[in-house]
């Protein structure tokens, strides 16, 4: 019986509770007991159980009232540690905040717990989202739940939210919050077989998510299927008074967007997509995707983004430019962490040099250099103005077509062990998900595929901004069309 | 962009970031690479393209100049290592 708890949507969920199937305290326990079932994949820095039952608890109460379900009710959540939780330890997986308990709550998970969500823990990332395999966080790193048949090799999450990714991939979650700078919720999403969206820049109000970089930072959801994230969405998406980059825009129902219709829709493959590195399977998905909406009825046009090599090194300015002041706020005094000094200055710079990890310590130096006095116009300006360029691109693409198609990632998950061990190689995982970010669109990341060894594929599209009910509208379409669960479970009752 | 262990020393001073001496040169190996694999964007043709620091400057909404919140000096000390008299406390600044 649990066990069948675990593999239901939030719409299945929600029947049973009003057929009284089941409580919402049993779909929190069967939570709680995967999570601890599958503690070696490191996906919790901080298990929750007793706010989670607690909340259930509630739940149950308001059931057993009579009252509306609301869009989350009794939906067991999985919460990135980067979202500051009330009086529950949040750390962005950094030593120097290992400590920290904020004494306010993130605009997303009120929003979530306003709707009836329940919290089951906080989830391990790269450590202050720099990253993308979840090799960075202080807490160690996390376990994909894939495998390959007959392999005994792990498999890294992808990152950053990669412990949001593992959690609902191996169904200690139902749906998880991630956040997303460069390609921190496509990416662990593509890696372990979930649908991740980054919403338009402004869509989710960013008050109480631990800054990286603020001009690229959105929250938004990861989960099973498309639908689950089109609830999730909704619920965390609206203008926050406490942030003045939260947009005014309506919220429109996105799950009434997933019209099962593509009819007439232009979308468009940037042919500059088609990378070096891209493995020959991606390649072939990516057609295969292309193909599935074509007999649709979507129209398919090749269109051209000329400055999309450029996206990867603009941000990586612009990212450590915007993280190394950020981040100036961990100074031994307001966190919890301190080394002490003789002098204020040392006290800072050993709280600092113990605190931080190398790659936060490698970007805080980098942005701090392209900030200095000297090299300000000729990294700094440099980027902002390549930024325009790239975003004026995609306006220009967007008059010819409604939609973007793409790979979220070029390659599949790779094992540890396997993983690139100079930086820029590392960085190139992100090559296709930064635009999307440099430009502040929407993007939607959804499994696609299988490789031939059984690791999952994602597939990408990117609407203007606003536009996320195309995302959907589209993502819903080739969901159906990719049958991607049926796949998995044809490939696992095989073996 | 090949960047000096002596200009690492002086950002990371900058940074108020300690560096032990022994991780100065993989720094200096890495964060080279990266300044020369970035130093591709001066390729890409800006003249007259103004800087772009936000997505939608034009659209961020005003709020009145009111205060909403404060009186909680509690909350926001509650995780300083040291405080005294509702402030933070740190090692003599002033001789």
């Amino acid at each position: 019986m649990s066990k069948d708890l675990l593999s239901l949507d939030i719409a299945s969920i929600h029947e049973g509770f009003r057929k009284k199937t089941f409580s919402a305290q049993e779909v929190t326990a069967a939570y709680l007991s995967k999570m601890e079932e599958t503690r070696e994949l490191n996906a919790y820095v901080l298990e929750t159980p007793e706010v989670a039952l607690e909340a259930a608890k509630k739940t149950d109460v308001r059931l057993s009232k009579g009252e509306d379900l609301r869009d989350m009710e009794g939906v067991p959540v999985g919460v990135k540690d980067l979202f500051c939780t009330k009086g529950t330890r949040t750390t962005a997986a950094s030593h120097i905040l290992k400590d920290f308990v904020p004494p306010y709550e993130s605009t997303v998970t009120q929003k979530l717990w306003n709707s009836g969500a329940i919290m089951l823990g906080k989830t391990n990332m790269d450590e202050f989202a720099m990253g993308s395999a979840n090799l960075t966080s202080a807490f160690g790193k996390t376990l994909s739940p894939w495998q390959i048949k007959d392999d005994d090799r792990r498999f890294v999450p992808g990152g950053s939210s990669g412990g949001s990714a593992a959690a609902v991939a191996a169904q200690s979650a139902l749906v998880a919050t991630a956040s997303d700078t460069g390609g921190s919720i496509r990416q662990p999403a593509a890696f372990c077989g979930l649908v991740g969206v980054k919403p338009t820049y402004g869509r989710c109000s960013r008050y109480g998510m631990v800054a990286f970089a603020s001009s690229l930072d959105q929250a938004g959801p990861l989960a099973r299927s498309v639908r689950d994230a089109a609830i999730m969405l909704r619920v965390t998406s609206g203008h926050d008074p406490k942030d003045a980059t939260s947009l005014t825009h309506s919220v429109p129902d996105f799950e009434k967007e997933m019209t099962g219709s593509v009819k007439g829709l232009r979308v468009g493959i940037p042919k500059e997509y088609q990378v070096g590195g891209l493995t020959s399977e991606t390649s072939a998905l990516w057609e295969e995707g292309a193909s599935w909406l074509q007999s649709a009825g979507a129209e398919i046009v090749e269109v051209s983004l000329p400055s999309t090599q450029y996206a990867l090194p603009t941000y990586y300015i612009l990212a450590p430019a915007e993280a190394s002041s950020n981040l100036a706020r961990y100074d031994g005094v307001r966190y919890g962490h301190r080394v002490d000094g003789e002098t204020l200055d040392e006290l800072y710079e050993r709280t600092r040099g113990e605190g931080f990890g190398d790659e936060v310590k490698r970007r805080i130096l980098i942005g701090t250099y392209v900030l200095s006095a000297g090299y300000y116009d000729a990294y700094y300006l440099k980027a902002q103005k390549v930024r325009r360029v790239i975003t004026r691109e995609f306006q220009n693409v967007f008059t010819k077509v409604d939609v973007l198609l793409s790979p979220t990632t070029p390659t599949p998950s790779f094992a540890f062990g396997e993983e690139p061990t100079d930086p820029v190689t590392m960085y190139m995982n992100d090559v296709l998900t930064v635009p999307a970010n440099i430009a502040g669109l929407p993007a939607l990341s959804l499994p696609a595929g299988l490789t031939e060894e059984g690791l999952p594929l994602g597939l990408q599209l990117i609407a203007p901004a606003f536009q996320e009910n195309i995302l959907f509208q589209t993502a819903g379409v080739m969901e159906e069309a990719a049958e991607f669960q049926k796949k998995v479970k044809a490939m696992r009752s095989s073996s | 962009m090949e960047i000096s262990k002596k200009t690492i020393e002086k950002i990371a001073h900058l940074a108020r970031l300690k560096i032990n001496e022994a991780d100065l040169e993989p720094m200096q190996e890495r964060l080279s690479s990266i300044l020369t694999w970035v130093e591709q964007l001066s390729e890409v043709p800006t003249d007259n393209i103004e800087p772009m620091f936000s997505v939608h400057l034009d659209h961020m909404p005003c709020r009145s100049d009111k205060v909403t919140d404060g009186g909680c000096a509690d909350d926001v000390l509650s995780n300083a290592p040291e405080s005294a008299l509702e402030m933070y406390s740190v090692p003599k600044v002033v001789e």
